[in-house]
C-alpha cells in the first residue's frame, strides 16, 4: 500500500501510518449551504476528511455531492458516501464521474437504510448494485479506467474507496469473514460503525487481525459521543444493527443531567484512548451527530491533535 | 404460485357503482388456493354487491361464475356466449387473469376485485408469504436455496447490511432477514466456504428492468 491512488490527504495520512482522523457533516434539509458550510470550517483543522452523507435515514437532503462541492471550495476534503438505494448503475456512474470532476478524491460505498425509515416510504428502491459491487464497480473505473458497460473512460476517476463495517451486527460469526469480502472487493479504508461494546469490538479486531486483513485495508473505529442518557436509550434499543452495553447508560445515569453530555466525550475520548493501543485500529471516524462544535474537543483531548503533515 | 389478497369491498363498489348487470368471475387456480378469489370468495363479494344495492333499492344483476383458469384462452372461452349480458365484469383472478379476460372481451370493462402481491408459498394456516420475485435469472445455487432478491428488503446480493439484529430486518421484527437464514442454511449445508464468494453484479435485463418478458418454446408450438 505504498503508492498513491488519489490525492487524497486521509490516504496519505493512513499509508504514513498516521492515526487517520475523519468526521462527518449532514448535508441540510434546504438548499441553503452555510449550516454545512459552517460545520466543516468549526472542524477542518482537527480531522483529514469530512464524510458527507447520502439522505442519511433516508431523509431526503440536498445532495452529497453538491455538499462535497462547498467543503471542497473551503479547502475541506470531503469523503463522499453514495448509497445504493437511490440511484442504479447509470446514476451511480455518473455521479462518480461528476465527483471526480471536482477531483473529490475519497467515496465511501453503502448500501443505504431502508427508504420506510425515511420521508419517502412510499418510494421505490432501486438496489441495483449492492455496497460491495459498488466498491468494485469504483474500482474498476479507476483501475481498469473503465465503465462497467466497457468503454474506456476519458480521465477515469482517481478516488480512495472505502466500506462501512459493523462489527455488532448479526451474525456476528460472519462479520469477520463480511469484512474480508468487503476488502476482496478493492475497500481500501473502513470506517465501522459507533463502538460502544469495547470487548466485542476488540474480539472483531483480534480476528481482522489474524486474517491478515489489517494488512489489506486500513481500519478506523467509529466514535459517537453520546449527548444524554436518552439518546444512548434511544440508540440501544430504536437504531438497527447497534450495540449499546448497559454499563455506558448505568455511567450516564449516575451523573446528573445537565453534565451527562460533558461525561458522554469523556466516554467517547477515554474509548479513543483505549482503542489507539489496539492492534490493526488505523484511525478514528469521530461522528458527533449535529454536535460537530464538540469534534475539536474531543480530537484534542485524545491526543490526535495536531494532524500531521502529509 | 400467485399470492393475492381481496380488495377492500367500498372499492369495489366504487368501481361498479355505475354498471347494472355484472358478473363476478372467479378463478380455480392460485387465487383459490390463497382463498383470495375462488368460488366460495366470488359467492361472499357476489352476495355483499347483491345486500349493498338492494339496500339503496338499486335493481342490479349480480351473476358468479368460476372457471378453471382465467389466464388460459381455454377456459376463458366458457364466457363467450354470456359476455354480452353484463356491463362489467369483476375478476377476482390475479392480475395477469384480469387482463387475459380484457384482451379477450374487448367491449366489456373487466375490473379487478384483489390486488396481487406476490410469487410466494402458503407458510402456515392464514399466512402466505413471499419466495420468489421472478428475476429471471435463479442465484439459489449460490445462495443455500434462499433468495435474497424477494426475501430481503434492500436485494443485498453479498449480505446481511448492516441493520440486521437479532436475525430480523432492519424493516420490521417480524421479517427474518435472508441473510440470516442463508447463513444458516448454508452451515447445515456445511457450506460455509460459499458465502465468502461474492456475487457479481447482476445482470437485471432479465427481471422487470428489461420490459415485458416472454418465453418461446418452439419445440412446443404447434
Amino acid at each position: 500500500m505504498s503508492e498513491y491512488v488519489s490525492d487524497s490527504r486521509l490516504e496519505r495520512v493512513l499509508k504514513a501510518g498516521h492515526l487517520g482522523v475523519t468526521s462527518e457533516c449532514g448535508p441540510p434539509r434546504g438548499s441553503d449551504p452555510e449550516g454545512i458550510k459552517k460545520k466543516g470550517l468549526l472542524i477542518k483543522d482537527h480531522v483529514d476528511a469530512v464524510n458527507v452523507t447520502d439522505n442519511q435515514t433516508a431523509m431526503t437532503r440536498m445532495s452529497s455531492l453538491a455538499a462535497c462541492v462547498h467543503l471542497k471550495l473551503l479547502g475541506i476534503e470531503p469523503v463522499l458516501q453514495m448509497v445504493t438505494r437511490d440511484r442504479n448503475r447509470v446514476a451511480l456512474q455518473s455521479d462518480i464521474l461528476g465527483a471526480a470532476s471536482f477531483d473529490i478524491p475519497n467515496m465511501l460505498c453503502l448500501s443505504g437504510d431502508h427508504q420506510s425509515f425515511g420521508d419517502c416510504a412510499q418510494g421505490q428502491n432501486v438496489h441495483d448494485l449492492d455496497s460491495m459491487q459498488l466498491v468494485q464497480t469504483v474500482r474498476y473505473m479507476r483501475d481498469e479506467g473503465k465503465f462497467l458497460g466497457g468503454d474506456d473512460i476519458k480521465r477515469p476517476p482517481r478516488m480512495f474507496v472505502g466500506a462501512a463495517a459493523n462489527p455488532f451486527a448479526d451474525p456476528f460469526e460472519i462479520r469477520v469473514p463480511r469484512l474480508a469480502k468487503k476488502i476482496a472487493c478493492g475497500a481500501e479504508f473502513i470506517q465501522t460503525q459507533c463502538i460502544y461494546n469495547m470487548d466485542k469490538f476488540k474480539e472483531w479486531m483480534r480476528r481482522a487481525v489474524d486474517r491478515g486483513l489489517t494488512e489489506k485495508t486500513f481500519i478506523m473505529a467509529g466514535m459517537t459521543p453520546m449527548k444524554s442518557v436518552g439518546m444512548a436509550k434511544y440508540m440501544k434499543n430504536k437504531v438497527p444493527g447497534m450495540d449499546v452495553p448497559d454499563e455506558i447508560i448505568d455511567r450516564l445515569s449516575g451523573v446528573e443531567k445537565k453534565k451527562q453530555a460533558e461525561e458522554g466525550i469523556t466516554i467517547c475520548v477515554e474509548h479513543i484512548q483505549e482503542l489507539k493501543e489496539v492492534p490493526g485500529v488505523a484511525g478514528f471516524h469521530i461522528m458527533a451527530i449535529e454536535w460537530e462544535e464538540k469534534v475539536p474537543e474531543i480530537v484534542e483531548r485524545s491526543g490526535l491533535y495536531p494532524r500531521p503533515e502529509v | 404460485m400467485i399470492i393475492a389478497e381481496k380488495k377492500p369491498i367500498e372499492e369495489i363498489i366504487q368501481e361498479v357503482e355505475a354498471y347494472d348487470r355484472i358478473l363476478v368471475l372467479g378463478c380455480n387456480e392460485c387465487v383459490t388456493v390463497c382463498e383470495a378469489g375462488g368460488k366460495k370468495e366470488v359467492e361472499v363479494l357476489a352476495s355483499v354487491l347483491r345486500m349493498n344495492f338492494m339496500a339503496q333499492d338499486r335493481e342490479k344483476t349480480i351473476d358468479e361464475q368460476t372457471l378453471e383458469r382465467q389466464c388460459d384462452h381455454e377456459y376463458l372461452e366458457e364466457i363467450r356466449d354470456v359476455i354480452d349480458q353484463y356491463d362489467a365484469v369483476i375478476s377476482l383472478a390475479c392480475g395477469v387473469g384480469v387482463q387475459f379476460a380484457a384482451e379477450k372481451y374487448m367491449t366489456t370493462p373487466v375490473l379487478p376485485g384483489v390486488n396481487t402481491v406476490c410469487l410466494g408459498a402458503n407458510e402456515d394456516r392464514g399466512l402466505w408469504t413471499e419466495r420468489c420475485q421472478a428475476c429471471g435469472a435463479c442465484v439459489l445455487a449460490r445462495t443455500g436455496g434462499i433468495c435474497p432478491v424477494s426475501r430481503c428488503a434492500k436485494r443485498v446480493l453479498n449480505g446481511p447490511c448492516g441493520g440486521a439484529t437479532n436475525g430480523k430486518c432492519e424493516i420490521s421484527k417480524d421479517t427474518d432477514c435472508a441473510w440470516q437464514l442463508i447463513i444458516d442454511r448454508l452451515k447445515a449445508l456445511g457450506k460455509m466456504e460459499d458465502y465468502e464468494k461474492v456475487a457479481p453484479v447482476k445482470d437485471w435485463s432479465t427481471d422487470r428492468a428489461g420490459g415485458p418478458r416472454t418465453v418461446t418454446r418452439e419445440d412446443v408450438k404447434i
